[in-house]
Parts: C-alpha cells; structure tokens; sequence
C-alpha cells in the first residue's frame, strides 16, 4: 500500500482497521471513520490521513480538506487537558479575555498551541450555554464559572498535581 | 472506431426542442437545458464571470453573474439558473450591477494587488472583470495575510496570494484529469484551495501537467519561469544555445500576438528564435519520428516475441507518465521505455550532433519549447542524462517565448520565414502530428504497417481518430494481424481506460495516452486565451489547433517516420539499427513507482535545478 507503519504504531493501526472494516462498506463514514481514529491516536497525524484515504479510495486532498473544516479534527498532538476559554457575547463582556490572558500568562502558550510537557492545550470556543457562569472556561469536561485571573493559578495547579501524583493517570483521577 | 464521449452535456446545444426566455426586453428562443449564461452569450450577450468553467466548474460561487429573475425576489447567479419557457431576465439593471461590483470589490479587497509586476499581467480575467464593470475605488479593506508563494518545484508556481477561491483548478483536476490535488483547506476566511497539507506540488500526486494554470482566471498559479536563466546562457559567447521547438507550439505561437487560433507559424518561429539570439534552432519534430521508430520497434518486439508484455502503452508524455507511477505502478512495466521526444533531442544534440560538429558538449545548452509544463518538471528527472550530461537544460514554455518574443520586440505576425537548422530540420508528417491526440497513434501505425506487411500504408487511413472525444476504442486490421488500440487523452480517460484493463474487459495492444485534453495543442504550456474570449475557457477550442497541425500535414510529402532521412541518417551514423544498444542507452529511460502519498518519502530531484535560480 505504500505506507510504512512502524512497530510501535502496529496496534494502533490494528485498531484502526477494524474501525475501517465496520464502517467501510456505508457511504457517508468518513467523518465517523476520522472521529474514531483520532480517539484510538489522540489526533490525526498525516500518516493516519492518508491511511484512512487509501483504505477508503478517497482522495487524501479530501479527507485532509475535511479534517481542516471541522474544528473538532486535530493534526497535532493535543493536551491532556484541554482547555476552552468561552468568548461568546456574555463572557466576553463579563471579562473572558482577562482570564485568557491569565492562562496564556500562567502557561507561556498561544491559544491554539499545547504545552512543552503536552499537559495543556489552550483554545477558545464560542458560546458554550452557561452564560449564568460567565466568564467560563472548560477543562476537559469540567466546567468553572464566574472567574477572575486571580482563580486561574490554583485551577491549573490541581491538574499539575494530579498528573504528577499517578505517573500512569487513570481516566476516573482526571475528574477531580 | 468506437467513440466514448466524455460527457453528454455537449448535446445540449443540438436539442431540439427549444424554450422562449426573454433577455433585456428582447425574445430569444434558446435551446432547452441550458444555463441563463450560456444562453445569453449565445445570443450575445455578455454577462461578466469569473468561477464559470463551462462544462467543469459550474457552481457558481463568486456572484459576478448574477441577474434579475422576474418573480425572484433576490439576484440569481446566471451560471447555474436553467432557462425555462417565458423566463424573463434582466442582466443590466442598476441592482444588477451594483451587486456585480460589490463581488469584485470585495475580491479585490484581500487581493494582493501587484498587477504590474504579476505573471498574469494584462491576461488576468480579475483584471478584466474589474476593468469591465469600472471599479475605482475598493470601499472594503480586508485583512491581506501572506500565504506566500509555493514553488519547491521546477514546474508550476503556486502564489496563494492570488487566489480568488474560484476552484477552477480543482475542478480540472478532479473531473478531467482526476489527479485530485486541490481541495479547500480550513474554512471561512482561511480557506486555501491547496494540495492536502498545503505541501507543495511536488510533495503531493500532481503530475505537472499544467491543466490548473491553464484554468486559474488570475496569476495564482504559473509555469515556474526560466527566462533569465535562458537568456544569460545566450548573452554567453562561451554558450552553444540551442533551441527546440515542439510540434504542437507550430499551431500556437501566433495566438497571443493576435493570430487567429489553428495559424500554422512553423517559420516565423523560427526567425524569432534565432533573432532572440539562439545559435542553433531544431526541430523536436525529427526526435518525434525517432520516437516513432523506437516506439514501433517496441511494440513489433512485444507482438512478436513477449506478447505477456502487453499492451504497451505510450510514454512520450511526461504528465502520463507521473500519472503511471502514482496512480497505476501495475503498468509501469508496460510503459514504451522511449524517452520523449525533446530528451532524445538533447540527448543526440549533446552526443552525435557535439562530436559531427565538432562541439564540447559541455559548452551546449539545449532549451526545449515545449507546450508543457510536465516537461519542466521532466527534464528535472535526474536519470534524464546522458554521458554526464543533462539531456536538456531548460524548458520553457510557449507562453515564457511568448514573453520572450515582445520583450526583444519582434513583430511577430509579420516576421519572414526561415528554416530549421541542420541537422534536426526535415522531419516527417508522422513526427508533426505527434502535437493532437491521435497523432502518435497513427504515425506509429505508419510505420508498424510497413514493417509488418512491406507495403506502404495509404495515408490518412485512420481518420477516426482525430475526433476528439476524450477515449476511444477500436480495431485495426495490419496483413493477418488485427491490433486491439485505445486513444485517451486526459488522465481520467486513461484511468478509465486502465481500470476497464485491469477488470479483463479490454484487451488492447497498444494503447496512446496524452495527459492533456487534445493531446499538446492543448498543453498546460499554451497560450492562455481565457481573458480574451470566454469561449477559450471551454476545452472545445482545441479542435482547432489540432486540424490545423492534420492540415499541414496532409502537404507533406514525407509522411511516414522511416522515410525521414534525417533519421535514416542518426541510425546510419550514430545509432545502428531501432532498439539497438546504443539506441537503448541514449533513447530509452526507466521509471520508478511513486505512490500516492509522497510526501510521506522523500523525492530527489535532480540537484542543481534548484539552486540555478
């Protein structure tokens, strides 16, 4: 097929197969088929890509055009934590660029970007439906409202402590 | 012959039954099934465009058509409104053209307006656009990001700067040429249409073929220019520069200096080539007929003595080739292994020609003008070389002679005739017709003909051909043998030629491929006319070009390759015999599977193309 796969990357793949194999015969699966892939690798690296495209008989151009229209397809690798800083109309007005700041500061990173240790990754969303919170920003499924730059520090610490304290984190330690 | 049309819609102006639409307070009665557009300009009238590729892109994105529609409460883009009976239209209202400018100024708002200094300069149908509706002023004031300009490679030039969105290249390359580089990356204002991970076309499964900048409205995309480089080589008296000229840039050459399209201007090109400054000027022609000696050679060698390496397909066309080796690797061992015309040319002209003539071949420069963008991208192959020698130096294309000729500011359609010169000058019909689709097939047919049965095919016997329909299957009868033959041109027609192979339904023995739609005449090298008459956008016009180089031909009156004594001679001198050892190491090449994804490999390029600019 053209497409070395390393021995690391072999049971990945492996997963990935049967993923293609369940859905490949349904027209429509692409985005099905990507949104999988990128649970089973974190994101969706160029190799993946074009894997899927080959399996599939799709133009790489096109599934990598559809991995650049969706906001939710990554092509780096992301955070353990990601995290989304609400600027919809309410939160904006109530400060959300204060705490953006705050992050950015705290992190040393830009909105769009994970940091060196690959714990964090800043972005910003649109309105997320919790305008009674605002500002409001969500860590994974976590959820803090009504903050203000001075709340950011001891937010970030929990997370470092906990990702410090289990060198192997169990899903369940991840929500407080 | 059985002709398989490449679509159907090309009926539509033969329907019978026909619709009344009212244009302007006028009544025209149009044929049924048409767009508004199309109507109008039917009738004349000119409604101002800029994504519209008829018959590839219709998806009317960019608003620049859009008309009045009676009973429609807002403007409706003409290019893709059906005309019904009593439609009644208005495209020159005040509404009309107010929204026409607002499209293009905005536009031009993020546009990076460098007109002056632009590839596309006076041939921009932005430009046009813009000029035609009468916009001074641009009340907008877009954010103007830098993508920059993608040429990491020695044929086409990408400037993202100067995309309008319009999607025309990726529609050509995904419905005709079925390469699909392009697709739109990102959203919103971010969109790029671009390869996937915005690599460059090098790193991706473009085969160069140059359909794309043929395509794009504006100087988005370009032929990567080596002008200058050709022209120090000339002002070096210490240079030996020879020029080359394809057979299909006979019938083009004249088109952008105001000639009518399908002028055969063989011998004013040749004056303004050697009034450029170059010391020798060949014809390519001559290497096609050599072409056509070892191609014939090949196959009577494959039907008679390796019939398990059948068909053999074609491969005097660079873009059909890369095509092959990314998408078709399976067939790569049924590829002629001739190299195409202008590298044979290179190759005798730094070997034979060097040494009768008494030159260092290290002091020759060959530049080929060639109809081509894929053959820039070919000469850069690094096993294009013989006795340490590059075959051919540079490429350029016609529109780079184009810009060549006017700024040495020759009047090119009152230029005197001349001749070709010794020894590339006489070449045969066959070689000629090399330059439409077809043409390879029946000048190798010539020659197969005489081979196999001793006498002399009458000439034109095969006229079916030359129908442009984009693939074509059928039968030929030589003595007691019966050929199985296929026409395609246009990589989607060859792909569906191969699949139907693959599948077992075909079984062909040989078979021509040319990645461009009409074969050379309709080159991704050629003349851009688009911005001069809209209906050069459509792919039909190429009939003309190609009739004209069948015309010509029919005044030969050497018409077969083997009765070239040009060629006669190079196998006489040089060669030996079609297929001999030498004719093997200095006419023959190889070719390499590159896969689908290479960007994930490495591609070497031959080294110092790059560094030259």
């Amino acid at each position: 097929m053209g497409i070395r796969i390393e021995k690391h990357e072999e049971e990945n793949f492996k997963k990935l197969d049967q993923v293609i194999e369940k859905y490949k015969e349904e027209e429509g699966m692409l985005i099905r088929i990507l949104q999988k892939a990128q649970d089973i690798f974190g994101y969706l690296p160029m190799k993946v890509q074009s894997y899927i495209s080959e399996r599939l008989d799709i133009p790489i151009s096109t599934v990598n055009g559809i991995v650049t229209f969706y906001s939710l397809f990554y092509q780096e690798p992301q955070g353990k934590y990601t995290i989304s800083v609400c600027t919809g109309t309410a939160c904006y007005v109530k400060g959300a660029h204060e705490v953006l700041d705050a992050i950015k500061d705290e992190l040393q990173i830009k909105e769009g970007e994970t940091t060196m240790d690959k714990l964090f990754t800043l972005k910003t969303t649109r309105c997320i439906g919790a305008c009674g919170l605002a500002p409001v920003i969500t860590i994974n499924d976590d959820v803090y409202g009504r903050l203000t730059p001075a709340d950011i520090p001891s937010i970030l610490y929990k997370y470092i402590k906990t990702h410090k304290k289990a060198h192997v984190p169990e899903k369940e330690e991840v929500k407080n | 012959m059985e002709n398989i049309p490449e679509k159907e819609e090309n009926k539509i102006y033969e329907n019978e039954e026909k619709v009344t639409i009212t244009i302007d307070g006028r009544d025209y009665e149009v044929p049924k099934g048409l767009t508004v557009l199309e109507a109008a300009r039917m009738v004349n009238i000119e409604i101002p465009s800029l994504c519209y590729l008829k018959d590839i892109n219709e998806i009317g994105t960019c608003r620049v058509c859009v008309v009045e529609v009676e009973g429609s409460r807002t403007l409706q883009p003409s290019c893709v409104y059906p005309v019904r009976e009593g439609l009644r239209v208005r495209t020159n209202t005040e509404r009309v053209r107010r929204a026409r400018r607002t499209a293009v100024s905005l536009l031009l708002s993020n546009h990076h307006r460098e007109c002056t200094t632009c590839v596309a300069n006076l041939n921009c149908e932005l430009q046009n656009v813009a000029a035609d509706l009468g916009i001074r002023n641009i009340p907008f004031t877009g954010e103007k990001v830098d993508y920059g300009v993608h040429n990491n490679n020695p044929a086409i030039q990408r400037d993202y700067n100067k995309c309008i969105n319009c999607r025309r290249c990726m529609a050509i390359c995904n419905k005709i040429q079925e390469c699909y580089v392009y697709s739109p990356i990102n959203r919103g204002f971010d969109t790029l249409i671009a390869p996937a991970f915005q690599k460059d076309l090098s790193e991706v499964s473009c085969i160069m073929c140059g359909q794309c900048v043929l395509a794009c409205p504006t100087g988005s995309l370009a032929e990567k220019e080596h002008i200058n480089e050709v022209l120090e080589a000339i002002s070096d008296p210490n240079k030996h520069v020879i020029a080359q000229t394809a057979p299909s840039i006979q019938v083009t050459i004249g088109e952008p200096f105001g000639m009518p399209v399908g002028s055969f201007v063989a011998g004013k090109l040749v004056a303004a080539l050697k009034r450029i400054g170059f010391d020798k000027v060949f014809a390519t022609d001559v290497t096609a007929d050599l072409t056509i000696m070892e191609e014939s050679e090949e196959l009577l060698h494959r039907l008679f003595h390796e019939p398990d390496k059948l068909p053999l397909l074609s491969s005097c066309c660079p873009g059909w080739v890369k095509y092959a080796e990314h998408f078709f690797p399976e067939f790569l061992p049924n590829l002629s292994s001739t190299k195409s015309p202008h590298e044979m040319c290179g190759a005798l002209s730094k070997t034979w020609y060097a040494q009768k003539y008494g030159i260092d071949p290290d002091k020759i420069v060959n530049v080929a003008i060639m109809p081509c963008t894929a053959k820039k991208y070919e000469v850069a192959r690094p096993e294009m070389e013989s006795d340490g020698y590059r075959n051919v130096d540079y490429v350029l294309t016609t529109r780079e002679l184009t810009r060549m000729i006017r700024e040495t500011g020759l009047d090119f359609p009152n230029l005197p005739e001349e001749e070709y010169d010794e020894p590339f000058d006489q070449y045969s019909g066959a070689g000629m017709i090399f330059g439409a689709t077809g043409g390879l097939f029946e000048a190798v047919l010539r020659t197969v003909h005489e081979k196999i049965t001793g006498d002399k095919m009458e000439v034109p016997d095969y006229t079916d051909e030359h129908v442009q329909s984009g693939l074509k299957y059928g039968r030929v009868t030589i003595g007691d043998k019966t050929l199985n033959i296929a026409i395609a041109h246009g990589t989607g027609n060859a792909k569906r030629a191969l699949d139907r192979m693959k599948r077992g339904e075909w079984k062909i023995h040989f078979m021509e491929v040319m990645a461009c739609p009409g074969g050379c005449v309709g080159g991704g090298g050629q003349p851009i006319l688009g911005s001069r008459d809209h209906k050069f956008i459509s792919l039909s016009y190429r009939h003309n070009r190609a009739d004209a180089l069948f015309n010509v031909e029919k005044g030969k009156k050497i018409r077969r390759s083997h009765e070239n004594p040009r060629v006669r001679q190079i196998y006489e001198e040089f060669l030996g015999h079609p297929a001999s050892e030498k004719a093997n190491k200095y006419l023959h090449t190889s070719y390499i599977p590159r896969g689908r994804h290479p960007y994930l490999v490495d591609e070497k390029h031959y080294k110092g193309y790059n560094e030259k600019d």
